[in-house]
């Protein structure tokens, strides 16, 4: 995902010339081209995140897009309060990006690790919150949003992993990955994987999961999260984020709110660091995020309902 | 202090008026910081600054980061006919444009601030987006002293820098106080011009109420080239009224009756003009 956005921004920039990025000396590797082709719409503004989204909102209310890039905790918690008095107030058009979905940057340990992100950009209301699952997505995603009027977060994950079947982006719907009629399990970002590694192992056993991308969080694609959760009665959330906050609580509230009868399990990280880290793979795992952990819950909560 | 020589020309004078007027009628403080501006704001606004319309894309812009100090801003926009007496007398109330800290749905502010240290980045910004746009417009920033502790200052001093932003003017209201002590017992910056050259900043000194020396200081700034600029200008918090000068509880304290009477007196003006 996060090459997709180093091609796709190259794209956006060559047609649109309000396009502009700026990293917080990040994307070794990455951004190199864009930097090559656009000299003149690129600054490495330094470890210095809260000046980034400052310079952007001064060049976003002259009439730029401008881009900032950073791993998903320096791009949305350091800088939080100049997102919130910057792009949001003004209602300028700044684009978020936030690299490493939840563990990506496994050994890197807990200072790297992005498990709120989602939840304090969902919380402010004007924000658009994007979480592709794959890099088809991350593309059409950000074709199909980076000129909205007001500011956008996108969440980007970096692992790379089984490939997941080619799917598009709406803002209003949500991506069915893999149909299902025994259960639902609404995935949020590049942990899809896990969801759908989960539903071949419940195959395995006769149950069949249906999985789905919610690619955008905010505004949330309600109607699309409500038909489809009332015809399964038992539906699932999972994401490499804390449970509060992100799409779990979403889904939460969805049902409440639309009295919606069916059993929830959100899967998701409920405890701070313990101090020790691992590869990627490993603190899903650790966390109950991976498709085993998921499946034997799911089956769990099926049993106990039969 | 006394009499009206020591609280500058006419249009200065005004601005202190509408600052004790208004907060006055609004029962509201920030009138220490406010009146410690007056001199540079007046300075800015009638000989300074071209706008000719507050929509003009190419007009200079001036972003008040010390945000706090709103109401010399208000005054400024009212003298040069960018803001109503009818909205100005909204000041705090329900319903109102005007806050205690700017925000950008009033004509003629272009960024809310209030909170510290982040309209100074957004003036870095607005000043890469004329130069990236061919624009000749400048841009000036007024920041307080106690502004200078918040790390992103430093952040934004090392991008102007780094990009030779020429186009931008940075002044620092340097009165000594912040919001419930002094600089030197809380965080002392001195040697504040110091600190902006190291940053490689070229930096200027002056007395922040001797307006014939702040505009001789502004309007001979070549903002076609070289490095950015600031003016630390020395002031007095609370500048023209004596009960107020260089006293904290003036940072937060609204004035009584008593106290606008004298205030008005002290200033030269009328009490309610």
């Amino acid at each position: 995902m996060r090459n997709a956005f180093a091609k796709s921004i190259i794209e956006l920039a060559e047609k649109d010339e309000r396009v502009v990025l700026l990293t917080g000396d990040l994307g070794f590797m990455v951004l190199e081209p864009f930097a090559r082709q656009f000299p003149k719409r690129f600054y490495n503004v330094g470890a210095a995140e809260q000046n980034m989204v400052g310079v952007a909102t001064g060049l976003a209310e002259a009439g730029f897009i401008p881009f900032v890039y950073s791993i998903a905790n320096f791009a949305s918690l350091r800088p939080y309060e100049f997102i919130r008095n910057g792009p949001l107030l003004h209602r300028l058009p700044v684009r978020i990006v936030g690299i490493g979905d939840g563990f990506d940057y496994g050994p890197a340990g807990p200072t790297h690790h992005g498990l709120e992100d989602v939840g304090v950009m969902r919380l402010l209301p004007g924000m658009t919150v994007i979480a592709p699952a794959s890099p088809s997505q991350t593309r059409t995603a950000l074709q199909e949003t980076y000129a909205l009027a007001g500011p956008v977060y996108y969440r980007l994950g970096k692992a790379s992993g089984k490939p997941l079947p080619e799917i598009g982006f709406h803002p209003e719907t949500i991506e069915t990955l893999r149909p299902g009629r025994d259960a639902l399990i609404l995935t949020l970002g590049g942990i899809a994987q896990e969801a759908l590694a989960a539903a071949e192992k419940l195959e395995a056993k006769g149950v069949f999961l249906e999985v789905a991308a919610v690619a955008q969080v905010a505004p949330a694609p309600e109607s699309a999260i409500f038909e489809m959760a009332r015809r399964f009665p038992v539906v699932a959330t999972l994401e490499a984020h804390y449970v509060c906050g992100g799409i779990g609580s979403l889904v939460a509230e969805i049902i409440a709110e639309h009295g919606i009868k069916t059993r929830l399990v959100r899967f998701g990280v409920r405890e701070f660091s313990s101090g020790r880290t691992g590869s990627t793979t490993w603190l899903r795992k650790r966390h109950g995020l991976d498709g085993e952990s998921v499946a034997e819950t799911i089956l769990q909560v099926l049993g106990g309902r039969r | 202090m006394n009499g009206t020589s020591d609280v500058g020309d006419l249009f200065a004078r005004c601005v202190r008026q509408i600052i004790l007027e208004q907060s006055r009628r609004a029962n509201v403080g920030h009138i220490g910081s406010a009146l410690s501006i007056a001199d540079l704001i007046a300075v800015l606004y009638d000989r300074i600054l071209k706008i000719r319309s507050a929509s003009d894309p190419d007009r200079d812009r001036f972003i008040l980061s010390k945000g706090h100090a709103a109401l010399a801003l208000y005054a400024a926009l009212h003298l040069k006919g960018l803001l109503d007496k009818r909205t100005l007398d909204t000041y705090c109330g329900d319903d109102s444009l005007l806050g205690v800290h700017p925000e950008h749905a009033l004509p003629g502010v272009d960024f809310c601030s209030g909170s510290l240290g982040q309209g100074f980045s957004f003036a870095v910004g607005t000043a890469l987006a004329a130069r990236i746009q061919g624009s000749k417009r400048r841009v000036f920033v007024l920041l307080s002293d106690a502004e200078c502790n918040e790390g992103v200052v430093w952040e934004a001093v090392q991008f102007a820098a780094q990009h030779r932003l020429s186009n931008l003017c940075a002044l620092i209201d340097l009165n000594g106080q912040q919001a419930i002590g002094y600089t030197k017992d809380i965080l002392d910056l001195s040697p504040m011009a110091e600190k902006w050259r190291a940053f490689r900043w070229e930096a200027f000194e002056a007395d922040g109420h001797d307006q014939a020396a702040i505009f001789r200081l502004l309007s001979g700034m070549n903002f076609a080239e070289g490095t950015p600029r600031v003016v630390v200008a020395r002031t007095v918090f609370g500048k023209g009224v004596s009960f107020m000068e260089n006293q904290i509880p003036w940072h937060y304290l609204p004035m009584n009756k008593e106290q606008y009477a004298r205030a008005c007196a002290e200033i030269g003006t009328a009490e309610g003009t």
